[in-house]
């Protein structure tokens, strides 16, 4: 299973034999106050800054997001893509619930993008697949339906299914869906985390499709959550979590990815792993002396 | 100076299997005699990975492609090495005592041997003494290895010693232990000649025996 995305040059494969992709979070004014004033303003400088940031510390893919109450979201939503693209060379999440913004957000990006995202409500499903396949872009599917979020994870692998299934019905092929299993604040919910561990596998297992989620979204209403978030995502990785919407400018963030590729074996030599924690100051290569 | 020697040398610092066969045969290729290739290109690179590996600048896993990288091109250069009667440096006989099966250790002390030059016989693991004196017997060794990763069988190695010395073969070779457990005092103890804490101090150790 081989989800492609791309951007004007680069490819970007997700999949469960290589690293885990990185879908950087931060452009998104949800919950981000400031951010959302100055985008509904005008003023990109913050989201210029985020995307460069995320690129230098590792993201594979931005996820964009302009859900800004009262604003012509798909207009700006489309706007800042064009920005994004236009400053960084990766392929871009297109995230909105509004289907008019997904489209504007389709018709202006380079490359294959990520459309993030459909549920299993059969109105969305009939509203987002033909954009998806008229654009041949990838679809994040989230497993819940007309009846909300279950909490029986058996009820959202099937809806996971039903998606999976559908997507197949538009011609659009099962590798360029992504599915996001629903990632519950385990705070509220305690057994979580095993139930999302078990989702993953039957998903990589019996439906053959990639995965993702809001990592952070486990640690929601605890103290210390990037604890949490670090060792969740390590986790989720060792039982095939394939990637995620995350912030890779958090070092802690960073370092459980790169432990979770090094224990699923998909660092190879331990590289990676060894580049990230060489000493300030080493690197040194001494030259052969010849006598 | 020669370009061949030294692209020779940084694809096997950078532990590049890909390439160091190539960079062999262009060195061949550019007339440059089997040893010198052997001992400027290949063997000092391995003995810079032991350097850098002491430093803690480099890790395992960059030691052991470099390792590969070097077997790689001696695979290309061992044919020419044979026809102009290049000798090895010298012969090491390797194992890990009788009852211990751990074996990454032991492999890459024999990795580092052979990127040092020697021809390494590999006994494997769980060693009974009588293996290494036939070993010796056969091989003629100017050094043995001998590693233990347990306290329970490190004793062993004192064992393997003193049968060594009944059969009247320890006179013959120089005697290396290492394993995690291990110390200087230890192998001071048993009667080895020497102690090593890891794979690139083995590979120096035993060239510091042929002196």
């Amino acid at each position: 299973m081989e989800t492609i995305l791309s951007s004007k040059t680069k490819t970007v494969i997700i999949g469960s034999d290589r690293p885990f992709t990185i879908i950087g979070e931060r452009i998104n004014p949800t919950g981000r106050k400031l951010l959302a004033q100055e985008m509904a303003a005008g003023d990109f400088s913050r989201v210029e800054k985020d995307a460069l940031a995320q690129v230098e510390a590792g993201a594979h893919v931005l996820d964009v997001n302009a859900g800004i109450p009262l604003i012509d979201e798909p207009a700006v939503l489309a706007q800042t893509i064009q920005l994004v693209q236009s400053l960084v060379d990766l392929p871009i999440c297109i995230d909105s619930s509004i289907i008019e913004a997904l489209k504007q957000g389709l018709a202006v990006v380079e490359g294959k993008a990520l459309v993030n995202s459909v549920t299993g409500e059969n109105e969305s499903m009939e509203a987002v697949f033909p954009l998806v396949k008229k654009y041949g872009a990838a679809v994040i599917g989230i497993s819940n339906d007309e009846d909300g979020v279950s909490q029986d994870p058996d009820v959202r692998f099937a809806v996971a299914k039903k998606i999976v299934e559908r997507v197949m019905d538009y011609g659009i092929a099962k590798e360029d869906v992504i599915i996001d299993p629903l990632i519950m604040p385990i705070g509220a919910v305690p057994q979580s985390g095993r139930e999302f561990f078990k989702l993953l596998y039957r998903i990589q297992t019996e439906l053959g499709v990639n995965t993702t989620g809001g990592a952070s979204n486990i640690s929601f209403g605890l103290p210390n959550r990037q604890g949490i978030n670090a060792h969740f995502i390590a986790a989720a990785i060792a039982n095939g979590m394939t990637s995620a919407i995350t912030n890779p400018c958090e070092e802690s963030v960073r370092m459980a990815i790169r432990a979770g590729d090094l224990l699923a074996g998909h660092d190879e030599n331990c590289m990676t792993w060894i580049k990230a924690n060489r000493k300030p100051g080493e690197g040194r290569r001494r030259r052969r002396t010849t006598e | 100076m020669s370009n061949e020697l030294d692209d020779l040398y940084e694809g096997i610092l950078d532990g590049d299997m890909g390439a160091t066969p190539d960079n062999v045969q262009t060195a061949l290729d550019a007339g440059l005699a089997p040893d010198v290739i052997l001992n400027e290109g290949m063997i000092s690179a391995m003995s810079e990975v032991g350097q850098l590996f002491e430093e803690g600048e480099y890790f395992v896993p960059e030691m052991l492609i470099s390792a590969r990288a070097m077997q790689a091109g001696l695979g290309v250069l061992k044919p020419h090495l044979v026809a102009s009667g290049v000798d090895p440096l010298g012969t090491v006989v390797v194992g890990t005592v009788q009852g211990d099966m751990h074996d990454i250790g032991k492999n890459l002390v024999t990795m580092m041997l052979e990127g040092a030059g020697f021809e390494v016989i590999d006994l494997g693991v769980d060693v009974k003494p009588e293996r290494f004196i036939e070993a010796i017997r056969e091989n003629k060794p100017q050094v043995v290895a001998m590693s233990a990763l347990l306290t329970t069988t490190m004793p062993k190695m004192g064992v393997t010693i003193d049968a060594m010395r009944e059969a009247g073969v320890l006179e013959t070779v120089k005697v290396m232990v290492g394993g995690a457990p291990v110390t200087a005092e230890f192998a001071e103890k048993i009667g080895a000649n020497g102690y090593a804490p890891d794979a690139s101090q083995a590979a120096t150790l035993a060239k510091s025996f042929l002196a």
